[in-house]
């Protein structure tokens, strides 16, 4: 990218230093402790349910239906997460949410980096189009149950590939890739045109280590997506057991909690596995973590790339 | 947001970094295009399409693929006009009704039923909306005052953070929070110390709760996601002209009300065009999480309509009117919206 969007913050860095603003006035003293407490207070209730979720998990399932627990468990237990991983299914379904993870990324990287190269070469005749016709993917949808019956006529129901087959291109990733690689100096291009290199070699061997960084954006959006999804269990492969996922199964714990009358789940009932006995709620905080803990992980290494890439996908399709 | 919607809007508020020429508006570019195209280098021939064959190999399969899985559903739509049983098998042994399906979803007590859906969606979305941008402008001005930067990328690193949080895990948290105390919430407990209310109230099993809870819990989870694009349109404002205001005497607020909020008005107006586009086809997962029968009434959206009521009932062919109505409308709201946004004099993305 060019120099200039660093040039601006880097030069307003520099002045204001010796600005009369920043001398420490009383009706700025008042103002930035008050700030400076919203603030504080905001992050808290950001970051309070997920503390809270996370030491009811740590805590002995018994003692939390008593309620109560802040954000430090009252009793410490690692017994529920000792039943989330004794539970066949929460197990498959972890594996498999990482598989899916995993394939999704690596095709979506491939096949639209590959397009996104074709998209970005200026001589190529049908890329307004072609690119036209991607955009408007953004914006047109036929609706949950004909894409439903386009995957049974695939026979593609109960199948793993339903996954991944359907969603190999994201049109918003596409614009954010060849927005990056049309930024590439055409001199780069042009050189190793004339050292032979076709389009194929190009985009594999010049283009690609170019775009590391961007790559690794779109690969962190693809990624966090397809981590997080659950209507593509729940529509085509709930009829496998051994292809659920993490989030699905989560999301059916919540809805039987939601069902069985609002709140009385915590007193009511046990589950069970291997001999041990948690509550529905401490399991449910459990499976929660599990579920969040791969996000959460990656996040703070990850954040500024998010945002970079929110930035560099917004330029003009 | 979605993330269209994100792209249309950085790119219509003017923030795109500086790889292209700013200056160059779409007046001009459609003529270099018009140029380009009597251009005898650009015309289209045989010679020119064999020498490109290496790009089409890389593009023209995945288009059929993109082609196959987004426009060819749309056969799908067939089921509209029909009396669909999916144990006759293919949608082409079907009975063919007409218009019957649209009549039934419209009239009647569907139609009652529907109308409630209709408005239960934009009611939800337009209080999402208008809490979630008046808080973002309110958290991007104040994180503007911050001036320790450390402290500013902390606060940023916290509040983005729900954003990556898939919606089960927020829609279990949010059932968490508002439950009864000995369950868990929170939000009752801190109510109760605080002597507000006597009683834990059931905030999941009152309807009239269920649209400010969708926006509260949209807010917590894209708060900060949505400060980026205020934050970035601050960045932008110069600041010569907050020191001509200190010069003048301007304090603190002066400066926040003159320059910041007048400056970034456009994005602000820009981004609420556009995302009004988007008010039928947000607000899926929490309806469908959350909702639950004491609450239906207030709860049920389009989407959420067109799962529970078509796909899990095997209402298919009502559910497939409903998308078909969810589907041109939103198609017609985001084309406006768009074109709203260009009357501004603004770019969008297609």
């Amino acid at each position: 990218m060019s120099s200039t969007p660093v040039a601006k913050p880097l030069a307003r860095l520099a002045s204001p230093n010796r600005s009369p603003r920043h001398r420490w006035t009383t009706e700025r003293i008042i103002f930035t402790t008050l700030n400076t407490t919203f603030l504080l207070a905001l992050a808290a209730l950001m970051i309070y349910p997920l503390l809270n979720t996370l030491a009811i998990s740590l805590n002995d399932g018994n003692d939390a239906v008593r309620g109560g627990i802040g954000i430090w468990p009252r009793v410490f237990s690692l017994q529920n997460y000792d039943v989330v991983f004794n539970m066949t299914t929460i197990y498959q379904a972890f594996f498999m949410s990482v598989l899916k993870t995993v394939v999704v990324v690596a095709t979506n990287l491939l096949f639209t980096s590959m397009l996104a190269y074709a998209l970005s070469r200026k001589e190529f005749i049908f890329r307004r189009p072609i690119t036209l016709i991607f955009v408007l993917t953004m914006y047109f949808d036929a609706g949950l149950i004909p894409n439903y019956l386009l995957i049974k006529d695939l026979g593609m129901l109960n199948s793993f590939q339903a996954y991944w087959v359907p969603t190999i291109i994201s049109a918003f990733n596409l614009i954010i890739l060849r927005t990056y690689m049309k930024s590439i100096p055409d001199e780069i291009i042009e050189s190793a045109r004339i050292d032979g290199a076709g389009d194929f070699r190009m985009w594999w061997q010049i283009v690609m280590p170019l775009c590391k960084p961007t790559l690794a954006v779109v690969g962190l959006f693809v990624a966090v997506g397809s981590w997080n999804s659950w209507l593509d269990t729940l529509l085509y492969n709930s009829g496998d057991p051994a292809l659920t996922t993490l989030q699905y199964e989560l999301q059916k714990l919540l809805a039987s909690s939601m069902n069985a009358g609002m709140n009385s789940v915590a007193a009511t009932g046990s589950a069970a596995s291997g001999g041990q006995v948690t509550t529905p709620i401490a399991l449910r905080s459990a499976i929660t973590m599990v579920a969040a803990v791969p996000i959460l992980f990656v996040y703070p290494f990850l954040q500024k790339h998010f945002v970079s890439g929110l930035m560099i996908g917004s330029v003009k399709g | 947001m979605t993330d269209a919607t994100v792209s249309t809007l950085v790119t219509a508020t003017g923030l795109e970094p500086a790889l292209e020429p700013a200056s160059s508006s779409r007046a001009q570019k459609r003529k270099a295009r018009k140029n380009a195209a009597k251009d005898p280098k650009r015309k289209i021939t045989w010679d020119r399409v064999w020498a490109q064959r290496a790009l089409l190999a890389m593009s023209v399969p995945l288009l059929l693929y993109q082609i196959l899985f987004k426009y060819v559903p749309v056969y799908g739509w067939a089921i509209a006009f029909q009396h669909y049983k999916p144990g006759r098998g293919s949608i082409w042994n079907q009975q063919w009704v007409g218009l019957d399906n649209f009549h039934n979803l419209f009239t009647g007590v569907n139609g009652e039923r529907f109308r409630r859906v209709v408005v239960n969606t934009m009611g939800q979305s337009v209080l999402t909306l208008i809490v979630g941008t008046l808080g973002a402008i309110v958290l991007a001005l104040l994180l503007n005052e911050v001036k320790n930067l450390p402290f500013k990328r902390i606060l940023q690193n916290i509040t983005y953070m729900p954003h990556f949080l898939s919606w089960v895990i927020v829609a279990s948290l949010a059932s968490v929070a508002l439950s009864l105390p000995s369950s868990g919430g929170f939000i009752n407990q801190g109510l109760m110390n605080l002597h507000l209310v006597d009683h834990p109230v059931l905030f999941l099993t009152q309807p009239n709760y269920f649209w400010e809870i969708v926006a509260g819990t949209n807010l917590w989870k894209e708060l900060g996601w949505n400060t980026i694009l205020y934050l970035a349109a601050i960045t932008a404002i110069d600041p010569g002209l907050y020191e001509a205001a200190e010069v003048d005497g301007a304090g603190r607020y002066r400066k926040m009300f003159s320059i910041t909020l007048p400056s970034i008005r456009p994005t602000i107006v820009v981004l609420l065009i556009i995302n009004s586009g988007w008010i039928l086809s947000t607000n899926f997962e929490l309806p469908y999480f959350l909702g639950n029968g004491l609450v239906s009434d207030k709860s049920e959206t389009i989407d959420v309509f067109v799962l529970r009521y078509g796909y899990q009932l095997g209402n298919y062919s009502l559910a497939v009117v409903a998308g078909i109505f969810k589907t041109i409308v939103a198609i017609i709201l985001v084309g406006s919206a768009n074109l709203a946004a260009k009357r501004l004099n603004q770019e969008t993305l297609v």
